[in-house]
């Protein structure tokens, strides 16, 4: 597509496509074409230094991988993007995280914000994607979110190595005074014509600082790191306790904190035994801590004691809501008042008499092995963090802001994330370390949630309230109406995040439903907003995990409804649509022997951060109850990076999606959340978990994200499969209300 | 002050009884490959040997621990690792890491008991230690293939069988 012909595209969408929301494009408006054409400065300095993202130091090449690694192996594709160009070998290649800057930020991380189905308009983004990106840069978004780490990084890093060996080649050549064009390089080395080989840690500092402008980039046929399932950078540390996360910095007399806050939004600290707490051996304070308090000890489990001696209690809002009142809020707001978007509406409007179907989705805690931490030393005026954060640079600032000190006194380092699932995103945990360490200067402290504290003090998946209407038009034609209520998380994260309000559509209450590559003659999806007292955030495919459960259900009850076979329904009206989108689903039907047996399989399919992803779940009723014996996933990540990363983020996705379909929920009594502990918000376990057959199926365009793909398809093909067996339909999670599992 | 071997190094310990020996050897003796998931012995992240045994040790307090200690560090390091930690780099099994020390030791007393288990019984053995990041399937393969090559070269393939150093 040509810039005007997108243009003319644009108006034809009408005035939706600059309704963005003001926190995207208007806010980049306000910071102006200054910010976005600014070059930002490089945040690394010494020897060696090629570019942000490569240090070439005597022992060999350092990448520096600015996102977080919290299991999705960012870290390893990351820097085999800048080692492919590199032409250094894959051993030599050390990996750091490097300190937050602005020029880290993340290019791609609010492109999904906009509303438009991804999978067809890539052109019209790429376009308007632009826009979207001044954001970002002006506020330092260092983000590692939304599947986006590969897909922002695949150009600048690649583009970081091939600089970086041209300069070591014009270096060489002028130390052998030999053409450029003479010299190749290979296994970190530059090698002339007669074999002399010169080392690229003795070229660097010469190499250094040479602006070799724009080098072109090798085709994916003369890969050798890249589409290999390479050793994951940091798995020998991970399988022998040597991997430091954020629960694991110890400093020089460090102290352990832990925290109680008021268990309900809004509640206050009533009081509290602090002398009791000063009883237990190892307990030194009890400071106030927002809004709750911090026991202050020599151990962490010291610290845990006293908290208990310290028994705070809380004063509760008289409003505050039970899980019913929160779902009646969801109701209302699909009952009353104006839709917030309406994405897409054709075709015509279902008979008179068409049933309601109503679904319903629990909210969720993240619940990542880790819990919440941060360490922090306030010292002379200067704020040191240590905490595993998907945002540093924005962490860096809000800290700053909580101690009333310039950002520049800030600084973070990111170590192993324990998990993350979004919940990393937010930056509770790093500006409640600063606030504590603000209050003992001189002494480094390690502020730990809990597993209480960290289940009760999430930012949760929203709940969702679906209703549908499916049915058959006179010529055959099938037909969904589909309204959604839920909390937006644009608006609160967003918030959060970046200090400014959004309006608008917010796509990600309605992205997964309204997004997907159906050519459905009769489609409208709407989005509703409810303002709800319950926290919410980023969870793992964010409005994809809830909305594909809605869509992929209706469209098998559409099925049904209609007498056709699901997956040849899907088929139907996919295949004109995105034929490469219908590859995939006749692929993991084919996997799983679709239709070939009388097995209860169920399939769902969804499209979400650039990678399509179809699964196919078999069920079986055991005396023991249902078993889920295998699971296919087939997807199509534009371009296969690293193959074994891939299917292992399609393995941990599906787990995570099936987790969540069966058990996950979070409940509230009097505004509190019911949930605690493992044994109230558990996942899957091995004995629970299916065979799974991934099956990778890349179309060749650009890369796609693989962290949460995955997910969204994972929670309708269990229910689908559910309905195979049993004949009941389930339109509520969890799974396990309904059906007795083994 | 209690005496407690780990990893085959003896320790004095100033520490009152009931402090779990999850925070011992993470808080005291700085061994920060033992992880803190629960607190309630419901995810295994903390899970160590003693004895050889896997026990929870969030749940184990220091007055009761009665044998030699081995956490994640001492199974093996890089050079002499175990044959578990061969066998879960060459599948590639960790994901974000947290749980996999705890997986591991589990791994380890699973195959002093049972030297080939059977999916079955890798089930029963592994069924307490969660993964967030579900990292099962590997799980399982490394554990296979750890115990086939066990049986074939015995128990040299690894440094150790995880048992009391
Ligand atoms: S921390 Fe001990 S079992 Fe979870
Ligand atoms: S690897 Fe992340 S919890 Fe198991």
């Amino acid at each position: 597509m040509n810039g005007r012909k997108i243009w003319r595209r644009a108006r034809r969408m009408g005035r939706r496509a600059f309704l963005v929301g003001s926190v995207l494009t208007g806010a980049g408006v306000a910071f102006g074409v200054h910010t976005a054409a600014r070059r930002l400065p490089n945040p690394l300095r010494g020897d060696g230094v090629m570019n942000p993202w490569l240090v070439i130091g005597p022992d060999g090449p350092v990448v520096v991988v600015p996102r977080a690694e919290m299991g999705q192996g960012v870290t390893t594709t990351l820097a085999a993007l800048v080692a492919e160009e590199l032409d250094a070998d894959w051993d030599a290649i050390r990996v750091i995280h490097g300190p937050p800057a602005a020029a880290y930020f993340n290019r791609v991380i609010l492109r999904p914000a906009l509303p438009f189905a991804e999978y067809r308009t890539s052109a019209l983004v790429e376009a308007l994607g632009t826009a979207t990106e001044v954001l970002p840069k002006a506020m330092g978004m260092q983000i590692t979110g939304g599947s986006t780490s590969t897909v922002d990084g695949f150009t600048p890093m690649r583009a970081a190595g091939a600089t970086a060996r041209e300069a070591l080649k014009a270096a060489a050549a002028e130390r052998l005074s030999l053409p450029v064009a003479d010299l190749k390089t290979v296994s970190g080395h530059v090698v002339a014509p007669d074999g002399r080989r010169l080392a690229y840690a003795d070229l660097a500092p010469d190499a250094a600082g040479r602006d070799m402008g724009r080098i072109a980039l090798r085709p994916a046929a003369d890969w050798r790191l890249l589409g290999r399932a390479l050793p994951r950078k940091d798995m020998a540390a991970k399988v022998t306790g040597a991997a430091v996360y954020g629960l694991d910095i110890r400093l020089e007399g460090m102290r352990f904190a832990t925290l109680a806050r008021p268990p309900v939004c809004g509640g206050t600290l009533a009081r509290h035994d602090a002398k009791a707490a000063q009883a237990v051996p190892g307990v030194e304070r009890v400071l106030p801590l927002g809004g709750g308090i911090a026991v202050v000890a020599r151990n962490s489990w010291a610290a845990l004691k006293g908290l208990e001696a310290a028994a705070p209690e809380w004063e509760t809002p008289a409003d505050a809501p039970d899980t019913d009142a929160i779902h009646e809020g969801l109701a209302r707001a699909i009952s009353g008042g104006l839709a917030n978007s309406r994405l897409v509406s054709r075709g015509g409007e279902p008979p008179a008499d068409t049933p309601v179907l109503e679904y319903r989705l629990p909210p969720l805690a993240h619940a990542t092995m880790e819990p919440m931490n941060a360490t922090a030393l306030f010292q002379g005026g200067r704020l040191h963090l240590w905490a595993g954060c998907q945002t540093p640079e924005i962490a860096r600032h809000a800290a700053a802001r909580v101690l009333g000190i310039a950002p520049d006194l800030v600084a973070l380092e990111v170590p192993f994330l324990g998990g993350g699932f979004g919940r990393r995103l937010e930056t509770d945990f790093v500006t409640l370390a600063a606030e504590l360490a603000g209050q003992m200067p001189g002494v480094p402290v390690q502020l730990f949630f809990s597993r209480e504290e960290d289940m009760t003090h999430d930012f949760y998946r929203p709940p969702l309230l679906a209703r549908a209407r499916i049915w058959t038009d006179a010529q055959g034609g099938p037909g969904l109406h589909l309204d959604l209520a839920t909390q937006s998380v644009t608006r609160s994260a967003g918030r959060r995040m970046t200090g400014l309000p959004s309006t608008g559509p917010d796509k990600i209450g309605v992205e997964g439903a309204f997004d997907q590559p159906y050519a459905l003659p009769n489609l409208r999806v709407r989005g509703h907003l409810a303002d709800l007292p319950l926290p919410v955030g980023f969870w793992r495919s964010v409005g994809h995990s809830a909305n594909s459960f809605v869509l992929e259900s209706a469209l098998d009850e559409l099925a049904h409804l209609s007498g056709r076979d699901p997956f040849e329904m899907r088929h139907a009206l996919i295949a004109p649509e995105d034929p490469s989108a219908a590859r995939v689903l006749a692929r993991a039907a084919q996997n799983a022997g679709w239709g070939q047996d009388g097995r209860a399989l169920g399939i769902a399919f969804c499209h979400s951060y650039g990678t399509t992803v179809a699964e196919v779940i078999e069920v079986t009723q055991t005396e023991h109850g249902i078993r889920i014996p295998r699971a296919w996933v087939v997807c199509d990540p534009g371009q296969a990076l690293d193959p074994g990363i891939i299917a292992a983020q399609m393995e941990g996705g599906l787990i995570f999606g099936l987790s969540a379909a069966i058990r996950g929920q979070i409940t509230l009594t009097a505004g509190a959340v019911d949930q605690l502990n493992f044994p109230d918000f558990d996942g899957l376990r091995i004995n629970e978990c299916p065979q799974i057959f991934v099956d990778i199926q890349p179309s060749g365009r650009d890369p796609g994200g693989v962290g949460e793909p995955a997910v969204p398809p994972a929670a309708p093909a269990l229910a689908n499969a559910l309905f195979a067996l049993t004949g009941r339909r389930a339109r509520s999670l969890p799974l396990q209300d309904m059906f007795d599992f083994a | 002050m209690a005496e407690l071997r780990v990893n085959g190094t003896l320790h004095r310990i100033d520490a009152p009884g009931d402090m779990p020996l999850l925070w011992v050897l993470r808080d005291l003796l700085g061994l920060i490959g033992t992880k803190y998931g629960c607190g309630v012995a419901a995810c295994g992240a903390c899970t160590v040997l003693v004895g050889g045994v896997a026990v929870r040790s969030c749940q184990t307090p220091l007055e009761a621990v009665d044998g030699p200690v081995t956490t994640i560090e001492g199974l093996g390091q890089p050079g002499a690792l175990h044959i578990l930690q061969q066998e879960w780099i060459a599948h590639q099994v960790a994901q974000c890491g947290w749980c996999q020390s705890g997986q591991i030791l589990q791994a380890a007393s699973l195959l002093r008991q049972i030297p080939r288990p059977s999916d079955a019984e890798i089930d029963a053995a592994m069924a307490g230690n969660l993964c967030r990041c579900g990292t099962y399937p590997r799980i399982r393969a490394a554990i296979h293939a750890a115990a086939a090559r066990l049986a074939a070269e015995g128990p040299a393939a690894g440094n150790a069988d995880g048992g009391a150093p």
